[in-house]
């Protein structure tokens, strides 16, 4: 089964519509990159998966299970949409980062937050259950190369890092999907490469992502399919190397033309 | 030097005064502020443009007109004067300590609320997004993630605003309060020393450089955080 499932999702600003209906289905384990000159509406596609935006119409399921339909009202309020929001991770392109948190505190406080009684009792009360969210925070920074970076504040950090410490927040969670928005559009170069480094890292222990890029190399390299966007549609999507080597549409090769030279 | 002592210890007792309304006004005047700061980013227009207006209003005329409306004008136009109201047991003193209090707190609260709005209208959207995406509710995401980064943006402001207040205390001798420069005054009056007018400045001076020295330490504290 589709671990993810979009169907006919419309997005308007006032008067500009910008998702036309957007349907495609993800597999478990699949990375899935979203290209697109600017304006196309891949970043607000990714904001609805997300629910930053309410869409319009269309459904969203996961796992089979719908859990966004524009027509139902029960599954647009807040406290239902807090909830299945978490099926989704997001990391931004300017990181935010909480300013006022040390590096460790950031990935532990939104679980902490998230806790139920009951997940604090079934760990055994409530310093257990810190104690239990850190060691999984030291994991993940471990994961990432930054373990020794735990007890410094976001200022202290390069762009990398910070990027790198925002992916490993988003993974605190255990998001059934974890999204990035133009994850290196604020970084140099050299930082780009470490932040891939580890979203291919990621691919390797089977996580299910979705990749707003800029990096056609990235794009190309790393996923397993692609989604050109384009005025609001998909207008093509498939492996990378059928995308770069063939383009069928006008849209896509002048697209192509424009970003690879 | 036995005067000095004298005159010291009388404007200590003025200076007395002085403290309570600078402490007073702060202590009714920032939960004032907060509301206040509420009502004008408030999403109900007439609310809104209502508190907009007022804010306008008392920014826009001095604290010493203030001051003898709120003292004065029930007296003068409703013929029910403040010192027959029985604030706090009716006092003349306690009213008209009240009634500038409330003047006070009142016109602070106004410059308050605009910096609060400022310094939460500063917080950048990023923050609240990843609040959401990562299941905090609205509470937790005031809480615990923007409240400190607001006062962070309103303290070199509100460091500002309370030293002003420290010396604006002293207009509340027009309408009879005896704060430390009324206390001097009286010393001119009755006994003809004029120093003491002048020796008031150290009881200010003394207490700003505490005050100032009380934010910078906060605002040291806080910059741990951000570059």
């Amino acid at each position: 089964m589709a671990i993810l499932e979009v169907k006919d999702l419309k997005k308007n600003f006032g008067n500009t519509e910008v998702l036309k209906g957007i349907s495609f289905t993800m597999e478990k384990g699949e990375v899935l990159s979203i290209i697109g000159s600017s304006g196309s509406g891949k970043t607000t596609l990714l904001r609805c998966l997300n629910f930053l935006e309410t869409a319009d119409h269309g459904t969203i399921s996961v796992e089979g299970k719908t859990i966004y339909d524009g027509e139902s009202a029960v599954l647009r309020s807040e406290k239902q949409i807090r909830k299945n929001r978490l099926n989704f991770g997001l990391v931004f392109q300017q990181f935010n980062l909480f300013p006022q948190y040390s590096v460790l505190r950031n990935l532990t406080l939104p679980p902490e937050l998230n806790a139920s009684k009951e997940d604090i009792n079934n760990s055994g009360g409530k310093t257990a259950f810190r104690k239990q969210l850190e060691t999984k925070g030291m994991e993940l920074l471990t994961r990432i190369g930054l373990a020794e970076k735990k007890d410094s504040y976001p200022c202290e950090l390069s762009g990398g890092q910070q990027q790198r410490v925002a992916i490993a927040r988003a993974l605190m969670l255990t998001p059934d999907i974890l999204c990035f928005d133009e994850p290196t559009s604020a970084l140099d170069p050299e930082l780009t490469r470490e932040v891939l480094q580890v979203i291919k890292d990621l691919k390797n222990s089977n996580n299910t992502m979705i990749v707003v890029t800029h990096e056609m190399d990235f794009a190309r390299n790393v996923s397993d399919r692609i989604l050109f966007m384009s005025d609001g549609y998909v207008a093509e999507s498939g492996a990378p190397d059928k995308l770069f080597n063939a383009p069928e549409t006008a849209a896509l090769k002048s697209f192509l033309n424009n970003s690879l030279n | 030097m036995e005067t000095f002592i004298k005159v010291t210890l009388q404007l200590a007792g003025g200076f007395g005064t002085t403290l309570a309304l600078f402490f007073l006004t702060l202590l009714f005047a920032i939960p004032l502020a907060l509301l206040f700061a509420v009502f004008a980013g408030s999403s109900i227009k007439p609310l809104k443009y209502l508190m907009r207006a007022f804010i306008y209003i008392i920014r826009g005329t001095p604290l010493l007109l203030q001051l003898m409306i709120v003292v004065y004008l029930p007296g003068i136009a409703f013929n029910a004067p403040l010192t027959k109201w029985q604030i706090f047991g009716g006092n003349v003193a306690t009213s008209y300590f009240c009634g500038a209090l409330f003047a006070f707190v009142v016109n602070y609260a106004c410059y308050f609320a605009e910096i609060f709005r400022g310094g939460i209208e500063n917080i950048p959207k990023g923050q609240y997004e990843a609040c959401a995406v990562l299941g905090m509710t609205r509470s937790q995401t005031f809480f615990r993630v923007i409240l400190l980064q607001v006062i962070r943006n309103i303290l070199a402001p509100m460091s500002n605003e309370v030293v002003t207040l420290v010396k604006d205390t002293a207009l509340a001798r027009t309408v009879s309060v005896v704060e430390i420069f009324f206390a001097a005054s009286e010393l001119l009056r009755v006994q003809f020393i004029i120093w003491p007018l002048f020796y008031t400045g150290v009881f200010y001076l003394g207490f700003s450089a505490l005050v100032t020295l009380l934010f910078n330490m906060a605002e040291k504290k806080l910059s741990k955080y951000w570059k």
